[in-house]
């Protein structure tokens, strides 16, 4: 469809006898906040896993700027502008802060601008003060924040964030939320996978729910919140409040 | 594009640390000139071994990938001069011709085994049994081709008695005659070859090639999730620090004319970790200089005990292991750097 950024198609994952994902069809507009929300082991971090290439579908095609990207590596979906935040921290460890970011910009920035971009980055994540540090010695909240850092490195046509709040105190989710947004508002198309609804209301433009792996609703945030089949299966409480 | 010798993945990059580096090359160009000449062909013999060890740094130290298979390649580039040496005849510059194509040999053959193990995902301790099991499988079939039939051209191979009698490395020279690399001519082409790969590799060490290779070292999938298609980095690593233990393997050949299936099996293949994990195995500089103190000790003690030698090298394993998993020479420059940080500190407080 126009205005599709990334599309799936019948998106189906097995493991042996057990199905984690069936037959979705997700579309993410190009320059919206979509976000995947479900009841745990409803499938979100399964399709997450297909659409960035960690995991090969077991049917289904999945379409990005139109392409079939179905058979290709994670690696190749980057370089065709996907950035990819994967659920646990994933930094090189051992390497220093800002050697972390070099490694995500030295693909598209030439030498002679890397050392300005990586101070853009490091203040843009606020990692400045620590940017000889070995990353493994950052907080758990910290190393999320390079990790995006990294992730928007690869100047990105669409953003996939699998939980990205995930440790973080609720100011730094705000923030990270606050982020994002401003991401988007620069045009940058946003894929967050998450449960934690306070985020979700903060950031979302339309949200999918999963539900057994199957897609179960989709709409804008506040279609959602007042979906009462929604509260029923995943947000119980928090609908309320 | 520029390089620099200079970056973050390696210890040494400021002005004392060449400076240091400058008077090192100084006394190693000098060494010549007031050593016997018995004693140079001898260190001669002790630093050809530096390439294998800094091939190995590359491929463990750097690209994560612990290879038990640098003698397999030191074997196959060794016989392959001998083969080609003897064929060609050994004048007018084809013992060169013959060194490249023996470290062709072995880059090719690193080329087909580093592609179907990485591309197979064969990774972490499976890689060093892989590996291991090919040193093995190379250093049986050497010892069973004593056999008139195990033969190339006018190269025998000779089975466990090894295969001797090719020409060394040598150019033609003034009035006909040649220059044979021998005693301190073999000194001064081995010091030129390591100054020179030892630079090479620290440019690429510190380039982007460099960065994406310690990346996958650190997290395969992460650095592919940056958009590096690892595997190709991880064999090019592969192939050129396995191409470098082939240059050992030739310029063995060609010193001591030499060689024999025992220089390809299992002691010899565990002595390039002992070397590297003792000495450093994330820095190049570390393990060219520890690799060298470390042959020196071996050679020392194995002139009075071949037995102790190895024992000791089993010791300086456990003891890596058990007491400085980064490396001993590594650690020691490490605290030494820490030391001097605290000390200029310190002076400016005061």
């Amino acid at each position: 469809m126009d205005g599709d950024l990334l599309r799936t198609q019948g998106l189906t994952k097995r493991f042996g006898g057990h199905t984690a994902v069936s037959g979705v069809d997700l579309a993410i507009r190009q320059g919206e906040i979509h976000c995947l929300i479900g009841p745990n082991g409803a499938g979100k971090s399964t399709l997450f896993k297909l659409i960035v290439g960690t995991h090969t579908p077991s049917a289904g095609a999945i379409f990005f700027q139109d392409q079939d990207v179905t058979g290709a590596r994670p690696y190749q979906r980057v370089q065709r502008g996907m950035s990819i935040k994967i659920q646990a921290p994933s930094v090189f460890r051992e390497l220093p802060v800002r050697l972390n970011l070099r490694i995500a910009l030295q693909h598209h920035v030439p030498r002679a601008a890397l050392a300005a971009e990586e101070d853009r980055l490091l203040e843009l994540v606020e990692l400045t003060a620590d940017a000889a540090r070995p990353a493994g010695q950052l907080s758990h909240g910290q190393q999320q924040w390079l990790e995006i850092g990294m992730a928007l490195a690869l100047q990105p046509r669409l953003l996939l964030l699998d939980e990205p709040t995930a440790g973080m105190s609720p100011h730094e989710t705000h923030r990270t939320g606050e982020l994002i947004q401003r991401l988007n508002a620069q045009g940058m198309t946003v894929l967050v996978v998450e449960h934690d609804m306070t985020f979700i209301r903060q950031i979302a433009q339309r949200v999918t729910v999963l539900h057994f792996g199957k897609l179960f609703a989709h709409g804008t945030i506040a279609e959602i919140v007042a979906d009462p089949r929604v509260a029923e299966i995943y947000l119980g409480n928090t609908h309320a409040a | 594009m520029f390089l620099s010798v200079n970056g973050p993945q390696t210890a040494g990059n400021g002005r004392a640390f060449w400076l240091a580096f400058a008077a090192v090359l100084a006394a190693a160009l000098a060494y010549p000139v007031f050593a016997d000449p018995y004693d140079v062909g001898n260190f001669a013999y002790l630093l050809l071994w530096v390439f294998m060890a800094m091939g190995l740094c590359l491929i463990w130290g750097y690209g994560g990938m612990l290879s038990f298979g640098q003698t397999f390649f030191f074997g196959i580039s060794g016989y392959a001069y001998g083969v080609l040496a003897i064929n060609f005849g050994g004048a007018d510059g084809t013992t060169f011709l013959a060194l490249v194509l023996a470290v062709g040999l072995s880059a090719l053959a690193a080329l087909v085994l580093g592609y179907f193990m990485i591309w197979g995902r064969v990774t972490g301790v499976f890689f060093g049994i892989v590996t291991l099991s090919a040193t093995l499988v190379l250093a049986f079939f050497l010892g069973q081709t004593a056999g008139p039939e195990w033969r190339i051209g006018d190269a025998r191979l000779n089975g466990f008695n090894g295969m001797g009698g090719m020409e060394p490395l040598n150019l033609p020279w003034l009035d006909g005659d040649s220059l044979y690399f021998e005693g301190t001519a073999l000194y001064y082409l081995v010091v030129a070859l390591i100054v020179l790969v030892y630079l090479g590799l620290r440019m690429l060490v510190n380039s982007r090639f460099g960065n994406v290779l310690v990346a996958s070292r650190e997290d395969p999938q992460r650095a592919e999730l940056l958009g590096y298609d690892v595997r190709k980095y991880q064999l090019a690593a592969f192939v050129l620090g396995s191409s470098l233990a082939g240059l050992s393997g030739v310029l063995y050949t060609s010193w001591g004319q030499f060689i024999t299936p025992s220089s390809v099996g299992l002691p010899a293949a565990a002595m390039p970790i002992v070397w590297v994990a003792f000495s450093g195995r994330s820095d190049i500089t570390a393990a060219l200089a520890g690799s060298f103190i470390v042959l020196l000790l071996f050679q020392t003690i194995t002139v009075y005990s071949q037995q102790a030698a190895l024992i000791l090298m089993g010791a300086m394993l456990l003891a890596t292991v058990m007491l400085a998993p980064q490396g001993f020479v590594l650690g020691a420059v490490r605290g030494l750097a820490r030391a001097a940080r605290r000390g200029r500190l310190a002076g400016q407080e005061a």
